[in-house]
Order: structure tokens, then C-alpha cells, then sequence
């Protein structure tokens, strides 16, 4: 710590930051627009000038910009010095100049850090009269939408977009006032991370396009703390409604998980709940017509199909795990299938096996962006978990910044690091069966078939430590790149694996955590990432499901008569045939869904269940972070949280103990109780009953305004709020005027800061965690060791021994190629990609070719190709995609068109 | 597409810089004194020899006044319009030439033969005014000096 004075007063703070950085901390209000906690300091705004003093005595002092001063022993400055003051305010008005006047058609109105900041100087009257100069916008895609003439030109979006998420096609351009941002020419901006330009743009330049659809000011908005569902992250965001629609989703800090940013199909993804294909009420299957029905019929009708007793559960990894064990209790342990294919559900176990019982602990995203050397293993990471990948780009600059160091820059002085690192980075490798794209920060890539991958990893176990097993028939090259490897993470503070089950691959799964533990025996912090497919594949995961494909087997054995699917669409787990089968062969179907699906279209009894922003429910992420979403907003029609129906079903079904299930709460209570794996899960948000001086945390601004009216055109009486005893939040603009406990906060706003860098205000220390804690509750650790070098054991002591053995070379073929999985940041998740933004950018399916191999079969880009894979025949165009791996070709998975096929697999492809 | 000669000349600056992309301004300059101009077909040719997005090449395009985006005349005229020039009657060597060509500032004639353009300080402060055609420089001018001057140029 180190003593400072502002204006006088002397503070501690902490050392190594600027002097915006500490005073932003300290609670003052000093305006900034080019500074950004997670870009650093430049210097350009001028808009954080205070004043310096040499010592006490020093009565005159010099301005200087506050970003660019480091903290140091006794440095005296002023905020409220009048000569900085009139600097700062000059600087807004000359910012303003060219400003249009367009705050009342703003999107970015009411959350402008541009108004916060001009009302902060006291700049309330433009002198200047005279024309502004004028922009053509540019057309970025469905995702951003383009307003140049409202820029400031704080270089924030490009050092952003470019230092910061690695893409290439935004930039400024011409000189002087006529400064633009943009692109070349119109068209979608390529990075998946383009949407936090919203929320990095201090002013409306970038906003919002989804929300412009069907717009709402911040404070119109009824927003509540959640989780994103799109893929196994879990980063936490703020989704607003209005009217009973959801209008848009902002980011909300989490210091371990996504800090300040989302990828595009988190922020964009949530237009799947006003989708037109919603369930809104219950359906019965009367004659082959779907007749909808109130609830408590439903449930009598549902009641007389589960009567027989012989019913097997469905549960899904995209389900809350408050819904999953509400199943698991409605047909028994026994009868819980996990409503995933096969293979992954074992490759989860196998994950969730070893991250427990294993040495290496599993990361947050804040430690990914730490990690100073990095493996990659058989994971496209920007598309199967893609706010990962912004994290591990962010990895490469470690290594670099021991010399940064060195010549005592402040890492924060971000300009003069970056170019004293020059294009430094440090050892990061991937290896893929095809280009990601992260290789472009990658020291070395490797492309091979699965096999061939996991090969590379069980060499590096090895070459750091002997014991580990080791690898025959290995190629000089890849024993060199191997050898390469082990040496980077083994020189490492802080190395990291990451893998995961995208290319269905227990051998890279097995070497992954071979290298992560030959670390941790060799005194290495090693951590080990695993990406998950879903929001709540963990939490399915723990819960001892049974597997999918025993399922058939129950029905034919009599075991079971009658299904009930919970929120899944079987048709996109396993091949049609067999789902076919499988629903043929049960007597009753019931399915609870939000969505229509090709399963909801066979049920006998469909229950309308709610989504994310409908309901609450609790996701534990790949990382092993238990965290809740909250309701957002009450859903009109017979909608209601599958947990729900389920326990109302259990209660019809005679099992009294559901009725004390009057809450998440309850449940989560009975399922800590039930299952030791989820003992902590309650502890990841305050319960119901939680209160701040008697008061609940309102999930309205305090200026939310129409409520009175908004229903008017219904009834001229203002109806009263919904009650809502599950949750300690309320569905008003009155409650508590403090700032709730992280978990709580429903949205960022403090006095005078109206945008999302009010977020300043709620953090203990800038670009730290959130005061009290950033949310979540980790209920996947490492085994301790019992010794430093304890015998291993899944007994609860930490195992060393190595998994596995290395699978046998891979051979290409001739005549076939291997199809592996190609996933689509856009396209492969399902609830997003009936999101019509996101569908916009879904690629249309295709089989992914190497020239070389396009060549050899005699077809060129964009020709269609007969490809003959599990027994089916598929046409699809071709891509030629070079770079990929020698006898490998890839399909898209999950998108429209190619929901189920089972990859890898060998495929045949042919000219028709 | 570039010439070969042109993409030779590029790819032989590649030896005086440490990446690529640092030869971006001197491509773009090799590319201009064969075409007049950099379009956006040259600009994408640059962009992929030099392994850099053809929005990072036309942000260094647009950032310099020396780069021209559009077709230019055969000759171009820059008139400078900084302190000394102004004082010393650049004004009204402008009038002078916009109505000898007949075009306006920023425009090239209909025969293709002259573009006009502004230009801020060409460092001859002591001969103002002064102007400078293709690479070069008129001093000392006067309305009257004018047409003798543009006659050299066809």
C-alpha cells in the first residue's frame, strides 16, 4: 500500500495502478473516456487532468493526466483544483463540438458515458454555433448498429477490437477531425466479440441493433442478475424486459468469470425466448391434434398417464439443475436418463472424474487470462467457448510483460507495453484437426486427427515426466514440437490445459490431464480447463443420470411404459432413427419445453416450461461454478418453471414431500441434502428470505417510468406488482437503495454514472472483485493430497497416476476421410440459433474440405458433394478450408439441417 | 492485380523492415507512381501481399494526403494555403488557377491533365507563395506567373 493525497486528504491504496485507477477506486467522481480498466491508459482524452503538487508546500502545481501518473509514495493531487476543472470542462466542450444533438433518438441515451461525464464537468451550455461535421454510416451486420457522427473519437473501439479481441477489420481512418471508424466497406464485423463494442463505446457510435428492434431506455427496462445459457461458461449477464418481452442483454461483472465482456452469442442469442415458437400453454394430444388445455387439466391428464408407476425421466444439460432433480425425484434415481448422447455423457463423467479426484484444479476465466504458457488440446475454443478464447488471447501477453517489467513500464501504461513487447507473445499452442482462430497468437499449431492430437498430448506428459506413458511410432517433429511444449509449460509460473469433449475424444481428455498433472508432480501450479457443450452439462453431469441409450432398453424390458423429456429435443442427441423407436416404443410422452421441437411435436402432454429469463434456476459452468439466474420478468400465458410442473406433478402423484417446495430454495435444499455433490449449490446466491433493512433489491430503476399506464389498454386500474416469494429480488421499482450483494445486483447504476461504468462503483477495487465477492460458488475442486506426494486414489486423495494409454497413429485413407465436428460460434448452439440475429449469421451446412483432398475427389469449392456417413447419404455444398489435418474433413455440427450426426466418422465422399 | 514488376519492387523492400507490414507505406507509394492512385483493388492486392486486413492498409491510406484514393490528373497541383502563402497572396493565385483550369479546389480537369489540390507548408516559406506540380516546386509565384507555369505540363 502506498500513501496518497487528494485534495488534501491522504488515502492508501494499493501500488502498481494509475492515479485514475486509485482515485476511481477511492470513490471520486473523475471523469475519463479514452482510460479503460481492461485497456489501460493511453493518455489521448485528456479528459482525467488533475492537478500535481510537488509537496505540501508546492501551492502552484502542474496539470497532468491522471491515467498516465503512477500511484507513488506521497504524491499529492487535486480533483476539485479549479484551473483542472475548467480543463476538464474545456475538454468536453470541445469534444462536443462535433457531438450531434441527438440524445433524445439515441439509443445510447439515459446509458451514455458521454452524458455522464458532460454533466460531471458542469458543461451544460454549447457555445459553439456553427455546422458539425457529418458521417455516412456503415452497415456492420445484424449485431451492431453504426452512428459515426456521434463519435468522440476516444480510439477505445479500435484498441478494443484489435489489441484486445484480435480482429482485423475494424480501424480508423483519414486524419484530423474527420477521424472514422469503421470498415473498409460496409459488412458483418468477423470478430465473435464484436458486440462489446456496445459497451466500450462511451457514447452511441456502436449500439445495440437487436435492441433497436424493439427499443427500450435502461431505465424503462425490469432487468434481473443472470447466467448466460448458450454454452458451458456461464458468464453472468443482465437481461431487460419490457412489456413481456425480452428486449436485450448486457454484460454484468464478474471478476473470475467474464469481467467486462460476452462473445456476440450470449449478447445476442436471448431473442430465442420472444421466438413465435414458444409454448405458451399446455397441449393435449387428442386424436392426432394438439389441443391446448389449462394447467390443472394438464396435470390431471399428465397424473393419469404417470399412474402406472413404470415412467423413466429425460433430463437435459440446457435445464436448470433445480428442474433435473425435480425429474430425478418425480421417477426415481434409477429411472434418470441424461438426455445427451452417449458419448458425451461419458466423456463428462470422465471430465468431471478428473477434475475431481485429480491433482490439477479446473480455472476461472480470470486465471485462463493469467495463465503465462498455454496447451490447447483438441478444442476450437472460439466457437465451443468462445468468451474463452478472449481470455486465453489475453494469456499470450504474460511472458511479455516480465519484460515490460523489466524496464519498469506500468503494465496499465498500455501503449508504451505493447510497444516495448513489439509483437512478442507468449507460448501458447494449439492443436486442432483445423485452423482456429486463435492460432494467429498461437507459437506453434498442430493439425491432426484426434488421435493424432491426443498422441502430441500423452508426448508432452511425458517429456515432463518420464513416468507418464510414452508414446511409440512418434515422428521426429512431433517428439521436437512435443519436447517444445513441455518445455513452455514446464518454464511456467502459472501453464494451462485446456481440452474438452468437442471431438468426442477420451484420449485427448485423458492426455490433457496427463500434462496438467506431470505439472503438478513436477511443483507446477498446472491448471486444467475443460470446455462443456452446455450451460448446465455439469450439473446434469453430477447428478448419476443414466445413460440415454439404456433408455431403449427400459422400454423394451417392460421396465417402463411412459417417458417425460425435460427440456430437450432428443432429435438433436441421437440419430432420428433410433429417437423414433424410442418414442414409438413408450406408451405416453410427456415433455416439458419452451420451445417447439421435433420431440414436442410427438408428446401426448406438453408442459409450457420457462426459460432463463422466466424463471429461476441454478447452472453449474465448466469451471465448476455453481451460479443462479434469476426470474426477470413474469411470463404471460400458462408458462411456468419446469421444476414447477414437476413438482406439481409429484404432489398429484401423492409424494407430499414436493409440497414444501415452495421455492428454488427448497429445492436446492433438498438436492444439497440428497446428493453431497451439491452441497454447497445454496450458497451461490442469498435465499428468498433475504432482506437489506427490511427491503428486497428491485429488479426496476427507481425512474422506471409508465407503470401506472402501461396496461392501460387493458384496464385503466394500475394492476398490482406480481408478488415474488421465491426470491429476494422484486418485480418493482421500490426496494432497497443500497447496493445488494453481488449475486443480487439486477443491473449497474450509482448516482451520476447512468452507463455500465457505473460497475466502477460496485467493485472493491477497479477491475477487481465485486464488493463482497464476485458470485458463484465452486462445487468442483481437486482432492487434497494427503502427503505432498500422496498415493493416489479416487478415494478422496488427489490421484497422480497417468490415464490411459496413447491411441495407435492415425492412418488417412485413400478412399475416405475422417469427418470430424466443426462447430459454429453461431449456428451450433440450439436456443440461440432461433434467435433471428444469430440465424442471420448461421452458416448454411457444408462439408469442409482441404484443397488437397477437394482435389483428390474431384470437386472445388462450392460444388456438391455426395457424403455417405453412419449409413446415411448427405449432399452438401463444399468449403474448401485449408489447413486441415491430412484424411480429415469436417461437418458443421448442430446447425439447421445437420442437428444429429454422430462424429468423428468415417465418410465416404463423392462427385453425384 | 499487381504487375510483377510492381509486386517485385515491394517484395524487395521486404528486406529493409522487420515484418511485412511495415512496407505498407512504400507498396502503396510503388503501386501510385505506376497508377496514379491506389484503388480498391490495389488496396486489396497490398492488403494480401502484405498479410494485413484491406482495412488496416486503407486506415495508413486515408491517414495520408499523399496517398490518393481517387483518380488523379496526369499532373497534380498542390497549393499551399498555411500562414506564410496566405500572407503573402495565395488566395489569390487559387482564383487564378480555379478559373484558369475552371475547376474547383480538390477537383481534376475534364482532359484528365491537372488535379488541384490543397497542401499545408511545402517548407519554401521565403520564396512565398509557392506551389508544387507532380515533384516540383514553384516559387515566388503571382497570378500572372500562372499560365507560363502550367504550359510545361501537358
Amino acid at each position: 500500500m502506498t500513501k496518497i493525497f487528494v485534495d488534501g486528504r491522504p488515502f492508501d491504496v494499493p501500488e502498481n495502478q494509475s492515479m485514475l485507477q486509485a482515485c476511481l477506486t477511492l470513490g471520486f467522481d473523475l471523469p475519463y473516456f479514452c482510460w479503460h480498466p481492461a485497456l489501460g491508459s493511453v493518455g489521448a482524452c485528456r479528459q482525467c487532468a488533475v492537478k500535481q503538487y510537488r509537496d505540501e508546500k508546492d501551492s502552484r502545481g502542474r496539470i497532468v493526466m491522471s491515467c498516465m501518473t503512477p500511484v507513488a509514495e506521497g504524491v499529492r493531487i487535486s480533483i476539485r483544483d479549479a484551473e483542472s476543472v475548467s480543463f476538464r470542462a474545456a475538454v468536453i466542450e470541445g469534444l462536443m463540438q462535433s457531438h450531434p444533438h441527438d440524445c433524445p433518438v439515441c439509443d445510447e441515451g439515459g446509458e451514455c458515458h458521454l452524458q455522464d461525464m458532460t454533466v460531471m464537468t458542469g458543461h451544460a451550455y454549447r457555445r459553439y454555433r456553427f455546422s458539425k461535421r457529418t458521417f455516412r454510416n456503415q452497415n456492420l451486420g445484424p449485431l451492431v448498429n453504426h452512428e459515426m457522427n456521434r463519435c468522440i473519437q476516444c480510439y477505445r473501439c479500435v484498441r478494443y477490437y484489435r489489441e484486445y479481441a484480435g480482429g482485423h477489420d475494424l480501424k480508423e481512418f483519414v486524419l484530423r477531425n474527420l477521424v472514422y471508424f469503421g470498415r473498409q466497406n460496409d459488412g458483418v464485423l468477423e470478430n465473435e466479440f464484436a458486440g462489446n463494442l456496445v459497451e466500450i463505446c462511451p457514447t452511441g457510435v456502436f449500439t445495440d441493433k437487436t435492441l433497436k428492434q424493439h427499443y427500450t431506455r435502461k431505465w424503462d427496462l425490469q432487468l434481473a442478475p443472470s447466467v448466460c445459457v448458450h454454452c458451458g461458461i456461464g458468464c453472468n449477464t443482465s437481461p431487460g424486459e419490457r412489456y413481456g418481452t425480452l428486449r436485450r442483454i448486457v454484460n454484468r461483472y464478474n471478476g473470475e468469470v467474464n469481467g467486462y465482456f460476452l462473445c456476440d452469442r450470449g449478447r445476442f442469442g436471448y431473442e430465442f425466448v420472444n421466438s413465435p415458437e414458444r409454448l405458451r400453454q399446455p397441449r393435449l394430444q387428442k386424436g392426432g391434434q394438439g389441443e391446448t388445455a389449462d394447467g390443472p387439466v394438464a396435470l390431471v391428464h399428465a397424473r393419469k398417464l404417470l399412474d402406472g408407476g413404470k415412467v423413466i425421466g429425460i433430463g437435459s444439460p440446457r435445464a436448470s439443475l433445480e428442474a433435473n432433480f425435480a425429474l430425478r425425484t418425480l421417477v426415481g434415481q434409477e429411472r434418470f436418463f441424461a438426455g445427451v448422447e452417449d458419448e458425451e455423457h461419458r466423456l463428462t463423467a470422465r471430465m468431471l472424474e478428473i477434475l475431481r479426484s485429480g491433482l490439477a484444479r479446473s480455472p476461472s476465466l480470470g486465471e485462463i487470462e493469467k495463465a503465462d504458457a498455454v496447451l490447447v488440446l483438441g478444442e476450437d475454443v472460439t466457437q465451443t467457448a468462445p468468451r474463452m478464447a478472449l481470455s486465453l488471447r489475453q494469456s499470450v501477453r504474460q511472458q511479455p510483460f516480465e519484460l515490460v517489467d523489466k524496464l519498469q513500464i506500468p503494465r496499465w501504461l498500455d501503449h508504451a507495453a505493447r510497444e516495448a513487447v513489439q509483437d512478442a507473445k507468449g507460448p501458447f499452442f494449439v492443436a486442432a484437426p483445423h485452423p482456429t482462430k486463435l492460432d494467429d497468437v498461437a507459437a506453434a499449431t498442430y493439425r491432426a486427427s484426434p488421435d493424432d492430437l491426443a498422441r502430441l498430448g500423452f508426448a508432452v506428459a511425458h517429456a515432463i515426466d518420464s513416468s507418464a506413458p510414452d508414446v511409440p511410432q512418434l515422428t521426429d517433429g512431433v517428439r521436437a514440437l512435443a519436447g517444445r511444449i513441455a518445455e513452455a509449460l514446464k518454464n511456467a509460473k502459472r501453464p494451462l490445459v485446456v481440452s474438452g469433449p468437442s471431438l468426442k475424444c477420451e484420449a485427448l481428455i485423458q492426455a490433457a490431464a496427463n500434462v496438467a498433472w506431470a505439472l503438478c508432480r513436477a511443483g507446477k501450479p498446472a491448471a486444467l480447463s475443460f470446455t462443456a457443450p452446455e450451460c448446465n452439462t455439469l450439473g446434469l453431469g453430477l447428478m448419476a443420470a443414466r445413460p440415454l441409450g439404456e433408455a431403449q432398453q427400459a422400454l423394451k424390458s417392460g421396465e417402463a411404459d411412459t417417458i417425460v423429456i425435460l427440456e430437450n429435443d432428443l432429435y438433436r442427441r441421437a440419430p432420428r432413427e433410433q429417437v423414433d423407436a424410442l418414442l414409438a416404443s413408450a406408451r405416453h410422452l410427456i415433455v416439458l419445453d419452451y420451445l417447439e421441437t421435433s420431440t414436442t411435436h410427438k408428446a401426448e402432454v406438453v408442459f409450457p416450461s420457462a426459460p432463463f429469463a422466466e424463471c429461476e434456476g441454478t447452472f453449474i459452468s465448466n469451471e465448476g461454478r455453481a451460479q443462479r439466474a434469476f426470474q426477470v420478468y413474469v411470463p404471460e400465458g400458462g408458462i411456468r418453471a419446469a421444476w414447477q410442473w414437476l413438482r406439481d406433478l409429484l404432489i398429484a402423484s401423492g409424494a407430499n414431500g414436493a409440497a414444501a417446495w415452495q421455492g428454488v430454495d427448497d429445492v436446492l435444499k433438498t438436492l444439497a441434502g440428497s446428493l453431497p455433490a451439491f452441497s454447497a449449490v445454496p450458497q451461490a446466491a442469498p435465499s428468498a428470505a433475504f432482506r437489506m433493512a427490511g427491503e428486497k433489491v428491485a429488479r426496476e430503476p427507481h425512474r422506471y417510468s409508465g407503470r401506472t399506464a402501461m396496461h392501460a389498454n387493458i384496464n385503466v386500474s394500475e394492476p398490482k406488482p406480481p408478488d415474488d416469494p421465491e426470491s429476494p429480488l422484486s418485480f418493482s421499482m421500490e426496494g432497497v437503495s443500497e447496493q445488494p450483494p453481488p449475486a443480487l445486483i439486477p443491473f449497474f447504476w450509482s448516482p451520476g454514472w447512468n452507463s455500465i461504468q457505473s460497475v466502477n462503483k460496485f467493485q472493491q477495487e477497479i477491475a477487481g472483485p465485486l464488493r463482497g465477492g464476485d458470485p458463484g460458488v465452486r462445487v468442483i475442486e481437486p482432492a487434497k493430497p494427503t502427503e505432498p506426494d500422496g498415493p493416489a486414489g479416487p478415494d478422496g486423495n488427489a490421484r497422480a497416476d497417468f490415464l490411459g494409454a496413447p491411441p495407435a497413429v492415425f492412418e488417412p485413407q485413400p478412399d475416405r476421410v475422417l469427418l470430424v465436428p466443426i462447430y459454429h460460434v453461431f449456428g451450433s448452439d440450439e436456443t440461440s440459433q432461433r434467435a433471428p440475429a444469430i440465424r442471420e449469421l448461421t452458416p448454411k451446412p457444408y462439408v469442409a474440405l482441404d484443397s488437397e483432398a477437394a482435389r483428390r475427389f474431384g470437386l472445388n469449392d462450392g460444388d456438391l458433394a455426395e457424403v455417405a456417413v453412419n449409413g446415411a447419404v448427405e449432399r452438401l455444398p463444399v468449403k474448401v478450408r485449408d489447413g486441415m489435418a491430412a484424411g480429415v474433413a469436417g461437418l458443421p455440427v448442430g446447425l439447421p439441417g445437420i442437428e444429429n450426426c454422430r462424429l468423428p466418422a468415417w465418410a465416404r465422399i463423392t462427385r453425384p | 492485380m499487381l504487375s510483377s514488376e510492381e509486386r517485385e519492387e515491394i517484395e524487395r523492400e521486404f528486406a529493409h523492415y522487420p515484418t511485412k507490414e511495415a512496407v505498407c507505406i512504400d507498396a502503396m507509394k510503388i503501386v501510385q507512381r505506376r497508377r496514379g492512385w491506389i484503388s480498391d483493388e490495389s488496396l486489396q492486392d497490398i492488403a494480401g501481399l502484405l498479410g494485413m486486413s484491406v482495412d488496416e492498409v486503407d486506415g495508413v491510406a486515408s491517414f495520408y494526403n499523399l496517398i490518393f484514393r481517387k483518380p488523379v490528373g496526369r499532373h497534380v497541383i498542390m497549393i499551399c494555403d498555411s500562414v506564410s502563402c496566405w500572407i503573402m497572396g495565395y488566395e489569390k493565385l487559387r482564383t487564378q488557377l480555379t478559373s484558369r483550369l475552371g475547376i474547383k479546389m480538390g477537383e481534376t480537369t475534364p482532359d484528365g491533365r491537372f488535379t488541384l489540390l490543397p497542401i499545408v507548408c511545402l517548407g519554401a516559406c521565403d520564396h512565398a507563395p509557392v506551389m508544387m506540380i507532380d515533384n516540383e516546386t514553384h516559387r515566388d509565384l503571382d497570378p500572372e506567373k500562372i499560365d507560363a507555369v502550367l504550359e510545361k505540363y501537358t
